[in-house]
């Protein structure tokens, strides 16, 4: 289970909007589940950084690789750390596609997905794992 | 000359599920050579056969994407901090 603060996925959806036509995308920082006391099967997200889209484009994103820097510093600064990717389908469902699927980079990672398909957006977020990709629930939380 | 090396949390399953690890070198070189005598597990995690870094990788000396320095021969000095970063893309 992922907890998001309503704020801050306030801030990714309209980061992903701005970003269109292209693909947004950003990081997300939290604590690890085993520093989450008394709840260690979600993880709350604390902190969201957006990033730049170097690929650009409408199908594919690459997080900027300095503002991937410059987020992991900034959690590791606040005591925690990168525990996810939040990025948009300008076109499809919030699904991984084969290639987020082929390129997910962490099996320890939340991998958020943001479709704008439809006009009300919609988000999941899923552990990706090789080729096992499991589902997770979003809880947004006040 | 110390040299902190931070790996993600990727890597950590391959160092012993340290964060970073400090290490005496000279060269980045030289840092992926010990940090695989320390952490066999390590070897072709970053840098590969042919003696270049992964393309899923990107690894700094503090600020500097190593990239556009020297690479595996950029230098490091004492109380230099290199990250090491998966790179972050799907579609």
């Amino acid at each position: 289970m992922l907890k998001v603060p309503r704020a801050l996925y306030a801030q990714m959806l309209a980061h992903v909007i701005g970003c269109l036509p292209e693909e947004g995308c950003g990081l997300i920082s939290g604590f690890p589940p085993q520093m989450a006391a008394g709840d260690p099967v979600s993880t709350q997200v604390v902190g969201w950084y957006q990033a730049r889209n170097i690929a650009g484009s409408a199908k594919l994103y690459t997080v900027d690789p300095g503002d991937f820097l410059r987020a992991d510093r900034q959690a590791q600064s606040e005591g925690c750390e990168i525990v996810g990717v939040v990025h948009s389908h300008t076109h499809s469902d919030p699904y991984p596609s084969p290639t987020d699927i082929e390129q997910a980079p962490d099996p320890s990672w939340h991998y958020m997905i943001i479709s704008l398909r439809h006009p009300d957006p919609t988000v999941r977020s899923y552990s990706i794992s090789g080729a096992q990709v499991q589902e997770e629930p979003v809880i947004l939380v006040d | 000359m110390s040299v902190e090396v931070r790996l993600p949390t990727v890597l950590r399953v391959h160092a012993g599920g340290n964060s970073s690890v400090s290490l005496d070198v000279e060269n980045l070189r030289e840092l992926f050579e010990k940090l695989t005598e320390l952490y066999p597990a390590m070897a072709g995690q970053v840098v590969t056969d042919e003696g270049s870094f992964h393309r899923f990788v990107n690894v700094y000396v503090n600020d500097d994407d190593v990239r556009y320095l020297e690479k595996l021969d950029t230098k490091v000095r004492d109380g230099d901090v290199v990250t090491i970063l998966p790179a972050v893309a799907g579609g």
